[in-house]
């Protein structure tokens, strides 16, 4: 990736291309400053940017501070990912109307989505859309969101300050975006540099005022990314945690957490991966019309394990484990890629703190430690 | 009342005198769907506060002539009396909600109404969690949904206007509220507004009284 061609542009060129983007028909959605946190809208130019802003992160707090800096992306991630805008919250999936006699007449068809151009997305945020592609694309065929999703154009922007929750060095999916862009920014002091992703990126390139960056600039940005891969704010040791977690499925930490967990869903609607949905139909008074709506589901609530017979997660330690070992373990196999992509959303956004990589690593290093027992007892035994 | 039968019954307001007492055991009998709407048929009330008070004592600082006051010594939920085959929550309830249960009702459904946390409606409806985002208290993580996170949307912390979730964890919600910052009598004031009789915010609240208390 280092030996990519940048490309340097002014900052002034942002609104350029913001206007491009709303010209060739997008809706330009970018990090805005809204009701205490920065969050993803649709936005109309550069102003709109939480220029001066940043964003410290802690198990359980999320605050909003000035920086001695204009810097336009001089934040991490907020609360929102970009899977609200290809698996909207709530959807209609159809409607049925009594007809006559014995007629029904369906309206199945729903409207297409916006065509979406999102600014300012981080590597960890890319790589859970490459996620979600094997669940909604790949194992469903979802057609609203496959046509949201590949009419949608991804201007990234390189994390060069990763937050107090982040651990996409742990995951591989950051802090440098290395695939899933059209074009991929690195803001400096008055220019951003520019990787080119795909041809509509490039066009968008040749139509801004630009010039190829220097040798020296070009070193700059991987130093400033190697400093960022330095600073994370949490790690993750994945090695044989998969295989760990699933034969560990009876381990006292699981209750532990219970006592703390308050199994509220919080982390499995932040989390930019989690796929889950509710199918609910509803009639209206007169029984002449009823509708099928989708919602964001969560495996954290008793109805998603509701069968005949009754719950089969009942307790809440059953239910962190199951979206835990999910996330970091069965997803492997499933879609052969970690559920998980570092982004930290679930350890900030959880309203009690509870840290996906403390307690995970609790598990791992106790099941490592008490292996290494046996084998020094095996080994002991097999010496005496 | 007027004979029955009657399809569907709904009941307003908790069981607070001898005479309710006896009523809502003929309203029960009448009614083939008994349904129960709002906190205090659900939980007691606000009213319900004096199960931790003396009545006696309530009556005469309340009223000047004491002896016409003809009321139990606790204020309960209908379903503390009879049989319920139906409790819509809220304070008030949504109007949505009870078109939905008594639409489920006649379609010969069952309602289809969550039972999960209002952080639930407060997610898909994209706000910033207040908890986290300003450190407001909210009782919104062990609160049942129905509202649409309604005070989460003005930037207010969830008061448990629609009580306990499924399985609430008032326990673990008061645990981090204490470490961060909030004062012991105020949790118990937190749990004990229009649904602190129910489980389990009356025995989380009971123990951090008598902390409170001991303290």
């Amino acid at each position: 990736m280092k030996n990519k061609v940048l490309y340097t542009i002014n900052k002034s060129e942002l609104d350029k291309l913001i206007g491009i983007l709303q010209r060739d028909g997008y809706r330009v959605v970018g990090p805005t400053v809204r009701d205490g946190a920065i969050t993803y809208e649709e936005i109309e130019s550069v102003r709109q940017l939480p220029i001066g802003w940043t964003d410290s992160h802690a198990p359980g707090r999320y605050r909003l501070n000035r920086r001695n800096d204009d810097q336009l992306f001089g934040f991490v991630v907020g609360p929102h990912s970009l899977k609200k805008f290809f698996f909207p919250p709530k959807q209609r999936l159809f409607g049925i109307k009594r007809d006559g006699e014995s007629g029904y007449v369906f309206e199945a068809r729903q409207p297409d989505p916006p065509r979406y151009a999102f600014l300012g997305v981080r590597a960890c945020d890319l790589a859970a859309v490459g996620v979600q592609d094997r669940v909604f694309k790949q194992a469903m065929a979802e057609p609203y969101y496959a046509k949201a999703r590949d009419d949608a154009l991804f201007i990234a922007v390189n994390c060069t300050e990763p937050g107090g929750t982040c651990f996409c060095g742990s995951m591989g999916t950051g802090p440098r975006c290395t695939e899933g862009y059209d074009l991929a920014l690195t803001e400096l002091r008055t220019t951003f540099t520019v990787e080119v992703g795909t041809n509509k990126g490039r066009q968008l390139v040749e139509a801004l005022e630009h010039e190829t960056t220097d040798a020296n600039t070009s070193h700059l940005v991987d130093l400033l990314m190697d400093n960022a891969s330095e600073h994370m704010g949490r790690t993750l040791d994945t090695e044989n945690l998969p295989e760990i977690l699933l034969k560990n499925l009876s381990h006292e930490h699981w209750d532990e957490i219970a006592k703390r967990c308050m199994s509220c869903s919080n982390c499995t609607f932040a989390c930019p991966t989690c796929f889950c949905s509710n199918v609910e139909d509803s009639t209206d008074l007169s029984g002449n019309h009823a509708e099928r709506w989708r919602t964001w589901g969560s495996c954290f609530t008793l109805e998603f394990s509701y069968h005949t017979g009754g719950y089969s997660r009942s307790s809440p330690a059953a239910r962190y484990r199951q979206w835990l070992t999910h996330k970091l373990a069965n997803w492997h196999e499933q879609f052969e890629t970690s559920g998980c992509v570092g982004c930290g959303r679930c350890i900030t956004w959880c309203p009690v703190g509870i840290d996906i990589t403390k307690e995970a690593t609790t598990i791992a290093n106790d099941v490592k430690r008490s292996r290494a027992n046996q084998e020094a007892k095996r080994l002991e035994e097999v010496g005496s | 009342m007027e004979p029955g039968p009657y399809d569907i019954g709904l009941v307003e307001g908790s069981i607070s005198t001898p005479e309710e007492a006896e009523r809502i055991v003929q309203v029960r009998k009448e009614c083939r769907f008994l349904v129960t709407i709002g906190a205090c048929a659900t939980s007691g009330g606000i009213q319900a506060l004096k199960n931790w008070a003396d009545v006696e004592e309530y009556k005469r600082i309340v009223y000047a002539s004491p002896q016409y006051i003809d009321t139990l010594d606790t204020a309960s939920p209908v379903a503390a009396f009879v049989l319920v085959d139906f409790e819509l929550r809220g304070c008030p309830v949504n109007k949505y909600q009870l078109v939905e249960v008594i639409t489920a009702l006649i379609a010969g459904r069952r309602p289809q109404i969550a039972t999960s946390p209002v952080c639930l409606e407060c997610k898909r409806a994209g706000n910033v969690c207040v908890m986290v985002a300003e450190g407001t208290p909210c009782l919104g993580p062990i609160t049942h949904a129905g509202c649409g996170a309604l005070c989460p949307t003005y930037g207010r912390g969830c008061y448990s206007c629609f009580g306990p979730s499924e399985s609430a964890a008032a326990e673990a919600l008061c645990a981090h509220c204490e470490k961060t910052g909030t004062s012991k009598p105020t949790i118990v004031r937190m749990l004990r507004s229009f649904n602190g009789y129910l489980e389990p915010f009356k025995q989380v609240g009971d123990k951090y009284e008598r902390q409170a208390v001991n303290n």
